[in-house]
């Protein structure tokens, strides 16, 4: 029996020990099968590729069901992305499935950012799951898982090679998500140009570094067909959900003038591979490959973006709480710094300003202004103050004259009165003799 | 293979979206789902850890080996049972057992020396201390940045061994069993079931069940389920509870069968026979059917509660603790931006206060310059003033002066003609009297 992960978990020193009967665990399986039948699945497609490749068809005819959508227009200013969730059911088996469809994708002259939205798309998803995944008080068990599971990837059926924008998209989305490239449309190629196309897509690939997503071939009960699979990538598919009978049953068929292409029949097209690999083998590990590879690998990258380490400098690990405590300390002492810094820059501030010429001029002509004034009008206040004083001497002068000239005038009249009275009495003296 | 059927409208499952609703019209192939999930599973293998926890003597060990059907603890391997103990301690042992190709990791954890001491308080700490560290464990490894497939060692199921008095519970007994079951999934257990009778049995059972609700303590749970049978056997299943156990390390034979039982002199108290005591209904509840859904329920409730405390007490270190419990929704880092966003407003407002300041700092200096020339100009009209009634005054008194002087003139001109006419009489006279 080959070796299981546990096992291999568990180690040397782990022992193993024989029972005596059936004790009943092997029915664990069963138990985890029926709990994950009993939530339903859930499974996302994006589809990637130009307008009129036929996308919505294939998806159609892989579900067996009309899904929505109109035809899109080749006039789209940008790459947008629209998701529709349908619920299937199959036996007993409930499938949630999120189908994801780029609208204007190489429609446009500059196709330089076509990848870009698709490429937000997936990690907005990844981001949600993360959000989630991060939060205090969390409901993991029963979240809507909205990541990207597959994408296929629809290159057009030129028989040549791929276009850049093909190369260029991939490129950007094989570390995001797991890449099924298929040729669409293929009833246009004839078996020998297909082979020849098939390679020259596999080995400019290759040459590019563009990783697509590899059946898996470490589980022994699929290894053999996964590896057969995967030698006839990519798959030449035709879709359609129209009928056409042939011999006496109705088979889902394109109708030519030359004859018909018949979407299930393995000499046509790869479609049933197709089928057969992305749905009735491999779903699972597709989901299980977006969960363990490129979800963690976004999470890692973002947690590292944030500053988050696993080990301190001496390469001791950290534990959560030190984790969180480290990252909550370095924040609170970046915000401390960052209001400190304020403080200080504004206290510098004011003392700028004060000793900045453009605010002390200012003030330095409304104060000089101020002085001037006041000097002005002082001077002005002494000059007539002065001429005041002046005056008031001038006044003072000629009462003083004239108060000498009056003493002065009196003194000659008193003495001339008394020489006429004098003169009065000899004139009385003469008479008398 | 599988069939396509019509839908009718569906309640809502797997998140709150809701989609479309389609038929399908021909065979898709992923009903295989279930069986790539089966795949996996086996290839990845299982694990389980079970703790056991009773005072010694009550055959826990003996439960163990014939509930797994093989000789856990051996003479090679002694149970701890057997093993000299002063303080509670907490041993593990990891074994690993195959069959029909699956794999299981199976970790017992024992509990020796519980409840023997003569003063047992906090003797159920060693206990929640280690149930407590493999969450921590799985914590820490659940948030490295790098992440690997994450060993699953927390404890999904506790047995608990209550001993065969016929009473009720211990006061212990109630203890532990409160101070755990928001930690782990407990199992009661009746020990050593072969010590009463059906109708002892019955009644201590009701006993037990009855403290149990009283003491609201809340022991594993079976999970609701659409289907009818299963609803049933739960059903009788539940009325059994507690489940009382017998178990044997010998296999006796017992009317040409061989079966693992107690020989007595009166008889053999078989341990898989359900007449005698409930192991079987215990085998089958917690191995074959409900495994699964203990792992699931220690994950999803027990090891989250723990989660979300933990990160709870982390985020809001020194923060008050009267939080609204909204807050919990957001992760620590959530948290974190919206302190920061917090800060940068904060931050804003002391900057448009320090404007404010700053500003009027400014229009005081500008008015007090303004008063200064207000003042300036009061002041230079005071002086002005003054300087005016100064010169009236003077101009008065020039007045005056000038109404004087011009008196005395007049008066002494009137005098000068007097004097002028005096002289001129009396020069007259005089050249009269000569004749």
């Amino acid at each position: 029996m080959a070796s299981t992960e546990i096992a291999r978990q568990a180690g040397d020193g782990v022992r193993a020990v024989p029972l005596a009967g059936h004790v009943g665990f092997d029915s664990m399986p069963d138990q985890l099968v029926n709990k994950s039948v009993n939530r339903g699945f859930c499974f996302n497609i994006l589809c990637v590729g130009e307008t009129g490749l036929g996308k919505s068809t294939l998806m159609d005819t892989l579900f067996n069901t009309k899904f929505e959508g109109e035809p899109t227009q080749h006039n789209q200013p940008g790459v947008t992305l629209k998701s529709n969730t349908y619920e299937l059911q199959e036996s007993n088996v409930r499938l949630k499935l999120t189908v994801v469809n780029t609208v204007g994708f190489g429609d446009q002259i500059n196709k330089e950012d076509s990848y870009k939205s698709i490429v937000e798309f997936i990690d907005a998803q990844f981001e949600a799951y993360l959000q989630e995944e991060l939060k205090i008080k969390r409901t993991l068990h029963s979240y809507h898982d909205t990541r990207i599971h597959a994408c296929l990837y629809f290159i057009a059926p030129t028989g040549h090679s791929l276009k850049s924008l093909d190369l260029v998209t991939m490129k950007k989305l094989d570390s995001k998500v797991n890449i099924v490239p298929i040729i669409a449309k293929s009833d246009a190629i004839s078996k020998s140009e297909l082979a020849k196309f098939k390679i020259k897509i596999t080995s400019e690939l290759v040459s590019n570094g563009v990783q697509i997503y590899q059946f898996p071939t470490d589980d022994e009960s699929v290894a053999e067909i996964n590896s057969t699979m995967n030698s006839h990538l990519p798959f030449a598919v035709v879709g359609s959900t129209e009928e056409v009978k042939i011999g006496n049953k109705m088979v889902k068929a394109r109708q030519y003038p030359w004859g018909t292409v018949q979407v299930e029949n393995e000499n046509h097209c790869d479609f049933v591979k197709l089928r057969e690999m992305l749905i009735r083998v491999n779903m699972e590990d597709l989901r299980e490959q977006t969960h363990t590879r490129h979800y963690e690998l976004y999470r890692r990258c973002k947690l590292e973006e944030m500053g988050f380490k696993d080990t301190d400098p001496d390469s001791k690990p950290f534990s959560l709480q030190e984790t969180y405590e480290a990252k909550r300390n370095e924040f609170m002492g970046e915000l401390q710094k960052k209001e400190e810094e304020m403080r200080q820059m504004f206290v510098q501030r004011v003392k700028e300003k004060e000793a900045d010429f453009g605010f002390c001029s200012f003030f330095f002509f409304l104060l000089s202004d101020l002085h001037e004034k006041f000097d002005r009008l002082k001077k002005l206040h002494q000059d007539e103050k002065k001429k005041l004083e002046d005056k008031k001497k001038s006044l003072d002068d000629e009462v003083n004259t004239f108060k000498q000239k009056k003493t002065a005038a009196e003194l000659l009249q008193n003495q001339a009165q008394q020489a006429g009275g004098s003169t009065t009495l000899k004139r009385d003296k003469e008479r008398k003799k | 293979m599988s069939s396509s059927e019509v839908l009718d409208g569906e309640a809502e499952w797997n998140g709150g979206i809701m989609g479309q609703q389609k038929n399908l019209e021909g065979y898709v192939g992923f009903a295989n789902l279930p069986n790539q999930v089966y795949r996996k599973s086996v290839k990845r293998g299982f694990e389980f850890t079970l703790m056991v926890v009773g005072e010694s003597g009550l055959g826990k060990s003996t439960l163990i080996n014939s509930l797994f059907l093989t000789d856990l603890y051996s003479p090679e391997y002694p149970g701890p049972s057997h093993r000299i103990k002063k303080t509670v301690q907490v041993e593990q042992s990891k074994v690993l057992v195959k069959e029909g190709g699956v794999h299981l990791l199976l970790t017992i954890v024992d509990t020796p020396g519980f409840g023997d001491a003569v003063d047992n308080s906090n003797c159920w700490q060693p206990v929640t201390d280690y149930i407590d560290s493999k969450f921590e464990d799985f914590l820490n490894a659940e948030s490295r940045v790098n992440r690997r497939q994450m060993p699953d060692n927390r404890v999904h199921c506790c047995l608990y061994f209550i001993a065969p008095s016929g009473h009720g519970l211990k006061p212990l007994d109630i203890e532990f069993m409160k101070r755990l079951h928001e930690k782990v999934n407990i199992i009661p257990l009746i020990a050593k079931a072969d010590t009463m009778t059906p109708e002892e049995c019955q009644q201590f059972k009701r006993q037990i069940m009855k403290e149990i609700h009283e003491h609201k303590i809340k022991i594993y749970d079976f999970p609701e389920t659409d289907d009818e049978e299963e609803m049933k056997m739960i059903r009788k299943i539940k009325d059994r509870l507690p489940l009382a156990v017998v178990g044997s390390n010998t296999i006796i034979e017992v009317d040409g069968k061989r079966v693992r039982g107690r020989q007595y002199p009166w008889g053999v108290a078989e341990v898989e026979n359900g007449d005698h005591c409930d192991f079987t209904i215990l085998r089958n509840m917690l191995i074959r059917t409900h495994m699964q859904d203990l792992k699931d329920v220690t994950n999803n409730v027990h090891y989250e509660n723990y989660r979300s405390r933990k990160l709870a007490a982390v985020t809001y270190n020194g923060v008050d603790n009267n939080k609204n419990k909204g807050q919990l929704t957001k992760s620590p880092l959530a948290q974190m931006e919206e302190e920061r966003r917090e800060h940068v407003a904060k931050m804003n407002k002391m900057e448009q206060e320090m404007e404010q300041v700053f500003d009027m700092k400014v229009k005081e200096k500008l008015q007090k310059l303004k008063d200064s020339e207000v003042e300036l100009q009061r002041r230079h009209e005071q002086m002005r003033k003054n300087l005016e009634a100064q010169y009236k005054e003077l101009e008065e008194k020039r007045r005056q002066f000038e109404d004087e002087k011009t008196n005395w003139e007049i008066q002494q001109r009137i005098l000068e003609q007097q004097k002028l006419e005096a002289s001129r009489t009396m020069e007259k006279g005089k050249k009269k009297k000569i004749f």
